[in-house]
Formats: C-alpha cells, sequence, structure tokens
C-alpha cells in the first residue's frame, strides 16, 4: 500500500471523524481559536487605524507596525505566551491576535489615507459633520483595503493557528505534530492536506465576504496598496 | 540541562551564565539560520526575475503565476514540510522548497509592479534609440523597476527570518532551535535569546537590503 493509500484511508476511516481527536473537533478547535482572536484583533485595529488614518497622524507607526509584525517570529510568540501563561488556549489567542492586529492597522489607516481628498472637501461642503463624513462617506470608501487587511489577518491567524499544537494546544496541527513524533506518515500527511484546505477555504471565503461587502460602485482599483498589505506571512 | 535543576528557583527570563558558555552555541544556530535565510531569498530571487519578466511579456502567464504562487502562499508553512518530508525527508531541501516558493510570490509581484510602472515614452524613446527587446529590458525597464524589486526583497528577507523558526519541526530551524529548546525544556534563557536575536537579524537584513538600494539606486530613496 502506497503512502497515498494510506493517507486516504486514514482521512476516510470512520474512527478519526469522532471523538476528542476526530477530525470535526479539531476543525472547531482551531476555528474557535481563530475567530477569536481575528475578532479581539479586529476590535483594537481597526478604531487605532481607522482613527489614525481619518486624522493622518502617527503614519510611519501605522505603517511600520506591520513590518515589526513581520519580524517578530509567532513561533516564538506563541512558546513565550505559554511560558507565561501555562497551558490553555489564552495564551494561544494572546498570541493569535498579536499576529492578527498588525495588518488591519496597517490596512485600514492606508484605506483612510487613501480616500480621495476631493471626496472630503465635497463632503464637508455639503455640510457633513465630522462624524458623519468619517461614517458615511470615508469608511465605506475605505471598506475594499479594511477588509483586505481583515482577511489577511484570518488567513495568517488561521495557518499561525496550526503551530498552537506546538504548545500542547488543539487544532488541526495536532496531526502534524502527532504525525511526525510518532512517525506515523498517514496522519501527518492527512493532518497536512486538511490543515492546508482549510487556509484555503478561509482565503476564498473571506475574499467572497470582502467582495460583497464592498459597496456597488466601488472597486478595489489600487492594486499596489492591496498587495502591500497583503504580503504578511508569519507561519 | 535537566530541567528539574530549575524547579526550585525562578527561572530568569536571561541567564547570564548560560549565555556566556552558549555563544559557540548560538553563534552555530545564527549562522544556520542566515544561511537558510539567503538561500531561500537568493533562490527565489533568481526564479522570479525570469518568471517575472514572461508574465510581464503575456497577460496569461500572469494570471496563471500569480495563481498558483498565490494558492502556494496561503498554504501553511508546517503544512508543507509535512507534505514534503515523504520525499525529501528531515533536509535542508524541505525546509527551502516552501520558503522559495513563498518569497517567488512576494519577488514575482514587486518585480510585476516595478515593470508595469516603465513608462510608455521611456519604452518609446528605447526603441527610437534602437534598443532591441532584451536589451531594452536588461538595460532599461530592469533598472527602472529595481526601487519595486528592492521593496518586495525588504519585505521577503524579513518574513523568512522569521519563517525558518519553524523548521524547528523539521530538525533544522536556526534560531529556532533556540526557542523549541526553550519550549521543551521550559528554560527561559534559549527562548529569549533566540527571539531577540531574530528580531535583530530581521532588523538589520532590511536596512542593509535599504543601503544597499541606495548605492544600485540613487535615485530613488528607499521608503
Amino acid at each position: 500500500m502506497n503512502l497515498f493509500q494510506a493517507t486516504w484511508q486514514w482521512l476516510t476511516d470512520p474512527a478519526h471523524w469522532q471523538g476528542i481527536d476526530g477530525i470535526p473537533t479539531r476543525l472547531v478547535e482551531q476555528i474557535h481559536l481563530s475567530i477569536e482572536s481575528v475578532a479581539i484583533g479586529a476590535v483594537i485595529a481597526l478604531p487605532i487605524g481607522i482613527v489614525l488614518g481619518h486624522y493622518g497622524r502617527f503614519g510611519n507607526l501605522a505603517i511600520n507596525i506591520s513590518n515589526v509584525g513581520r519580524a517578530v517570529p509567532s513561533f516564538a510568540i506563541l512558546v513565550i505566551a505559554f511560558q507565561v501563561f501555562g497551558l490553555g488556549d489564552v495564551p494561544i489567542i494572546l498570541a493569535l491576535t498579536a499576529l492578527a492586529v498588525p495588518p488591519m492597522v496597517t490596512n485600514s489607516y492606508v484605506a483612510l489615507r487613501e480616500v480621495d481628498p476631493d471626496v472630503k472637501d465635497a463632503a464637508r461642503g455639503m455640510g457633513y459633520r465630522e462624524l458623519a463624513q468619517l461614517l458615511r462617506v470615508e469608511l465605506p470608501l475605505a471598506v475594499p483595503l479594511i477588509m483586505a487587511g481583515v482577511r489577511t489577518s484570518a488567513v495568517q491567524v488561521v495557518a499561525t493557528a496550526t503551530l498552537a499544537a506546538l504548545i500542547a494546544g488543539g487544532g488541526l496541527g495536532r496531526y502534524i505534530v502527532d504525525g511526525l513524533a510518532r512517525s506515523d506518515n498517514p496522519r501527518t500527511l492527512a493532518g497536512a492536506l486538511l490543515v492546508a484546505a482549510l487556509a484555503l477555504a478561509t482565503e476564498l471565503l473571506l475574499a467572497g465576504l470582502q467582495r460583497a461587502l464592498v459597496p456597488r460602485g466601488i472597486r478595489l482599483l489600487k492594486t499596489p496598496a492591496a498587495n502591500r498589505a497583503s504580503t504578511f506571512k508569519t507561519a | 540541562m535537566p530541567k528539574g535543576l530549575f524547579l526550585d528557583v525562578v527561572d530568569p527570563w536571561i541567564n547570564w551564565d548560560w549565555l556566556s558558555t552558549h555563544i559557540p552555541y548560538v553563534l552555530a544556530a545564527v549562522q544556520e539560520h542566515v544561511t537558510l535565510t539567503i538561500v531561500a531569498v537568493a533562490l527565489g530571487l533568481a526564479i522570479s526575475l525570469p518568471l517575472g519578466i514572461l508574465a510581464h511579456r503575456w497577460g496569461r502567464l500572469r494570471l496563471l503565476i500569480l495563481t498558483v504562487f498565490g494558492v502556494f502562499y496561503t498554504i501553511p508553512s508546517i503544512a508543507l514540510f509535512a507534505l514534503l518530508i515523504p520525499y525529501t525527508g528531515l533536509s535542508g531541501t524541505t525546509a527551502e522548497i516552501p520558503l522559495i516558493g513563498y518569497n517567488v510570490l512576494v519577488l514575482v509581484r514587486n518585480v510585476l509592479v516595478g515593470l508595469d510602472s516603465v513608462s510608455p515614452d521611456v519604452l518609446d524613446a528605447a526603441d527610437g534609440m534602437g534598443y532591441r527587446p532584451f536589451a531594452r529590458m536588461i538595460r532599461i525597464e530592469l533598472p527602472l523597476a529595481l526601487p519595486a524589486i528592492f521593496a518586495g526583497l525588504r519585505v521577503a528577507t524579513v518574513s523568512t527570518i522569521g519563517i525558518v523558526t519553524i523548521t524547528a519541526v523539521i530538525g533544522l530551524g536556526g534560531l529556532g532551535q533556540l526557542i523549541l529548546r526553550g519550549l521543551i525544556e521550559s528554560f527561559h534563557s534559549p527562548l529569549v535569546v533566540a527571539t531577540v536575536l531574530c528580531i535583530l537579524l530581521a532588523f538589520f537584513a532590511d536596512l542593509l537590503i535599504a543601503g544597499a538600494q541606495r548605492f544600485a539606486v540613487p535615485w530613488a530613496r528607499p521608503s
């Protein structure tokens, strides 16, 4: 029996689809960790990026936080959080939240900065107060880039959540880490395929969400900015 | 270092005695880290330049290349290592293939941004001066694309330095090996030393490439 068949057999074995170490449990664990981390990260990052972008202040900080986020190894953050807070979901969520924040700050800052100054002038001329202008004119125009940041963060958080298995956490990474430790190749490969599929599904799902949330009539034209923000990889 | 030794004392974040006696060990890890990074970035660049030029020429190829490497980029490194192990074992090859692939996406994108930004007037002038397509690419278009390529190199290098730590799970890792050791032995010093060195390494690599850009492209300031 070759490796492909063995991996396929592992994946289709009903025993691997139930119980505490079953694929559904592990999948839910990883999604759960990821959603919480991205949500907490968004609550922290988006207001900061939006306010900084609206006022055009601390631009260097908002841009450079992504460079710092790239430079700090995600593996190290996870292990440090584990050493400080011990076992459980808390250290994992803290570490993943720290990774989720930088791309969202940078993207929402850039998104607000790239709103055409003429449009803001026009809004002022039409009598919008500052808050109404931000909420009803600038934010809708900034949605594509803000969502690009959320998507980048989410994909990276889902990917990095795989590493939680290294600090005794759950998630699909368990199969890879356990498989490697036991030299159980079918388990390792099945885990790798599941992790890859989850990462790609996240990317596709959020790309769809991004498209759905962009107000009609606005298209993401400024691809260079979108590119800069979406090259963020931590795992 | 047996863990029991530290059970009755508080483990400081950095144990200077440990560090002073382990300098060669740390330096060897830094060396492995730098080697893994340089190979990944250099080979990534070597693949991206021709690929980027081809993609710039043929629109259909552009979509294909960006899609294929975009999918690759989305897959977590640990999954790719796991997929490669049955074929290339616990080796440098297993570590480098994913790292190179990630860098190819970052760099091809930036090569394309750079080549796309060359003004049509400049291309017209080059044609008028009698440049053939190949010479025009090498002597006019690529130099003008350099600022974008350097920007990509900086992102690729800094990201690679971070991701190299994960190769510790396949027995490499450079400084990642120290992080893993800190984890397994619940011993803070190697963990802290490796984290600080990783960040410093990324910072200096970024400075170095920005400096090289200033030298190679004096007309465009690094951002």
